[in-house]
């Protein structure tokens, strides 16, 4: 695939093989499914973001005059429900990854194309039951479900959004599933373990947390969903239960979740950065066992949640080191990606943008979760908005800043068409700084003092609180952004050629977009991963003959 | 698993190849391969899933103990034993049953399907009268529970305490209760897995859902092989 051109009559691809609502809904193509979870996860980010701007509108003020406090429960208990189980977890798996990993391993589909329709289905189901219960009345015990006030306190609907989140689970491990068994089986030949896109080796790292993870936090649920209806008295101290249980049960799923949000964005901009600076990445192996490494290691780190709830101090200075002991794999990706950057000649294109904000954003986040693992510091910000920013940082800043270099970056083959680089890199530019604005002022806030899930505040608050909701309008505009360009593309934008980056990648050697079975035969694969240097010699050969 | 069934395949194939592959793969061996680690990736999500289970049952144990083993006392040891080995055999003619596909002795296979799904179905029926028996003497955990003035095994002079008790049975409801509809489920695969392989599916080249489905019904049977002993025997010495 050496020419750019874009040939004037229409290729067949998968988007334009068959129309009908039947052949979306019915599809077994994973690029198509990969669309239904665009879809769908878009849906439920602005409906979560929703919430999200509510919080920061009551919070503009001391007084709680726009909501009542059980309201304000309930708004950030839904944010955070929607936001993590039905727009994070799946987004850069069930989209890019869904989209992009057969094409990265030279396949013709997933391995169990009709799972991963399934997944989507089970997806839709545990969707539409989140929202049969926000509109009939909702859930106000934090995202975090903690006993016993969910368990025997609560009024709202706790069952019916547990059982949500444990059916969308369960779309998550068959997602996961299905990964796995790709990347063992279906790779093509040549494509060793070494070759693989670092893409691939952080969705495997993911994948594995989604397995042995998520079937944990559904048999939590379970029991929370039994214990709230019988009142069988395993979370509950007054029957003889141990609250403090629950606490391990969820965390143990829920730390580890931060990273299936985090890692895959990790792959996202360890594709990007080799891209745009022309470079092979550095140190492959250290990234691709990084991933690894913090997926191991995210399992054994569970109780710095718990640093307050009466656990042993023995256990917690345990679960402290082990804290910090996740913060080198991290750190090892952090300096590679600078590494790989060192005198690489850097293009500053919309999708680098959002990699360099990740990088930077995620390093904040991240060295901030330090100040959390030390028990002395966690004692004194608990609890309050220092955490809040902290795992904004590391969710938005981290897992959404990737999502969206992701979608910018695999747009072109995704749709066929390039979106507007002007808008873009300014929608980028807009969501840093909105970014910053909103939750800098909220690191600020907890080292005050400020505690978490509280609707009012004293007066001596505000001024940060009203930069905080400021720059969440701002942040409102930066994800608008992109939503309208890249619908406005669909149908006004340029058609893209078939490796508009020159990036190294199968799915860069296939037509934009791509056929129903992606690659015309077996791709059989002689070169190691991001060897930018020989495709650069490639185009300045190629460019020589042409003179 | 069945996700290696033959479907007509939409692209155009130039190579002729068993009815059984699916377009995506490049050959049956990969197919099966594929299958048969997505069923043991299944199974270790499973394993995850009846853990949680298992860590507060340990939990509850460790702190409860003898609470623990007057409530176990309360059960039939009898009817789970030979639940237990209603399942090992069940066990023993799943893989008798992927033998025979093997060898194509067709007869043999159907049969050993069959018998498989009835101890199933046996298996069922001895819990649904244990569960019977525990409802009737109200140790079902919510309003109607009752665990008044039962001893405790290695302390006779001492009462349970019926709070703790009800733990157990929650526990115990919760686990033989999942472990059952994984039985049920079970028995809707073999259902399935009877029905081609009367269809005539199954040849000595292509029993790929027969191992898979072997595979889920061995991991349900670990499972109770599991449930057993620590739910029907603490503290049962003389």
């Amino acid at each position: 695939m050496a020419t750019a051109t874009v040939p004037q009559v229409e290729r067949e691809d998968y988007l334009n093989k068959e129309y009908g609502i039947a052949s979306w809904l019915l599809t077994t193509d994973h690029k198509r499914i990969a669309l239904l979870y665009l879809i769908s996860i878009t849906f439920f980010f602005f409906i979560g973001g929703f919430f999200a701007l509510l919080i920061r509108l009551e919070l503009l003020t001391p007084g709680g005059d726009l909501v009542q406090a059980d309201t304000y429960n309930k708004l950030f208990t839904m944010h955070g429900q929607v936001m993590v189980f039905f727009f994070l977890i799946p987004s850069i798996p069930a989209v890019l990854g869904n989209f992009l990993i057969p094409l990265m391993v030279g396949a013709k589909d997933l391995a169990f194309p009709r799972i991963n329709l399934l997944s989507w289905y089970l997806y839709i189901i545990a969707g539409i039951m989140m929202m049969h219960c926000m509109l009939t009345g909702g859930v106000d015990t934090g995202w975090t479900f903690y006993t016993p006030f969910s368990t025997a306190f609560s009024n709202t609907k706790v069952i019916e959004a547990g059982l949500a989140i444990f059916v969308s689970g369960f779309s998550s491990i068959l997602t996961g599933l299905n990964f796995v068994v790709t990347i063992h089986r279906m790779r093509a030949p040549g494509l060793t373990w070494s070759r693989l896109p670092l893409f691939v080796w952080a969705h495997y790292a993911t994948s594995i947390i989604q397995i042995l993870g998520t079937p944990v936090i559904a048999i939590t649920l379970v029991l929370v969903v039994a214990e709230r209806a019988l009142h069988l008295g395993i979370f509950d101290p007054k029957l003889g239960g141990d609250p403090l249980l629950f606490q391990h049960l969820f965390w143990f799923y829920s730390h580890p979740a931060v990273y299936i949000m985090i890692l895959p964005s990790m792959g996202v901009v360890t594709e990007i950065i080799p891209c745009f600076s022309r470079k092979r990445v550095f140190g492959y192996m250290f990234v691709a066992l990084s991933s690894i490494a913090i997926a191991v290691f995210g399992f054994l780190v569970w109780a710095h949640h718990m640093f307050v709830a009466g656990i042993s101090v023995y256990a917690a200075l345990v679960f402290s080191i082990l804290s910090y002991a996740v913060a080198v794999p991290s750190a090892v990706k952090v300096f590679n990606w600078t590494a790989t950057l060192y005198k690489g000649s850097i293009h500053y294109d919309a999708p680098m943008l959002y990699a360099f904000g990740f990088v930077g954003l995620f390093t904040m986040g991240g060295l901030t979760g330090l100040f959390l693992a030390a028990l002395g510091i966690d004692v004194h910000v608990t609890d309050t908005y220092f955490v809040i920013a902290h795992f904004h940082y590391i969710m938005v800043g981290g897992a959404l800043m990737g999502y969206l270099g992701g979608m910018h970056y695999w747009w072109p083959k995704i749709s066929g068409k390039l979106y507007p680089e002007g808008w873009a890199r300014l929608a980028a530019l807009i969501v840093f700084i909105g970014f910053n604005l909103t939750f800098f002022p909220q690191f600020v806030l907890g080292y005050l003092g400020m505690p978490r899930r509280y609707y009012q505040y004293p007066p001596e608050y505000q001024v940060l609180n009203v930069l905080s909701t400021a720059g969440a309008t701002v942040l409102a505009v930066g994800y608008l952004l992109p939503m309208i360009y890249f619908l406005w593309s669909m149908r006004y934008g340029k058609p893209a050629p078939d490796n508009p980056w020159r990036a190294a990648g199968l799915e860069w050697t296939v037509q934009s977009p791509p056929t129903t079975f992606n690659f015309p035969e077996q791709p059989v694969v002689t070169w190691e991963a991001y060897n930018y240097d020989e495709i650069d010699r490639g185009y300045q050969e190629e460019a020589q003959v042409v003179r | 698993m069945s996700d290696s069934q033959a479907v007509v395949p939409t692209s155009s194939h130039d190579d002729i190849h068993s009815p059984a592959l699916r377009h995506h793969f490049a050959t049956e061996e990969q197919q099966r391969d594929s299958s048969s680690l997505g069923m043991w990736i299944f199974l270790a999500t499973e394993v995850m899933f009846f853990g949680g289970l298992f860590c507060a049952y340990l939990i509850y144990r460790h702190w409860y103990f003898g609470d623990f083993g007057a409530a176990s006392k309360s059960i039939n040891a009898l009817l789970g034993g030979v639940n237990t080995a209603v399942l090992i055999c069940s066990s023993l003619t799943v893989v008798l049953a992927i033998w025979a596909a093997q060898t194509a002795r067709r007869g043999i296979m159907l049969a050993m399907l069959a018998l498989t799904m009835l101890f199933g179905l046996t298996f069922l029926g001895i819990k649904g009268v244990e569960y019977k028996d525990k409802f009737e003497e109200h140790h079902v955990p919510g309003a109607t529970f009752s665990f008044e003035k039962v001893p405790i095994p290695s302390h006779p002079d001492q009462y349970a305490n019926p709070q703790h008790a009800q733990i157990f049975f929650a526990l115990y409801f919760i686990m033989t209760g999942l472990h059952a509809l994984h039985m049920v489920v079970g028995l809707g695969i073999f259902s399935w897995l009877f029905w081609a392989a009367w269809k005539g599916r199954f040849t000595p080249d292509y029993h790929t859902p027969l191992e898979i489905g072997g595979l889920y019904w061995h991991f349900v049977d670990i499972v109770w092989i599991y449930l057993f002993p620590l739910l029907y025997l603490i503290d049962r010495h003389p």
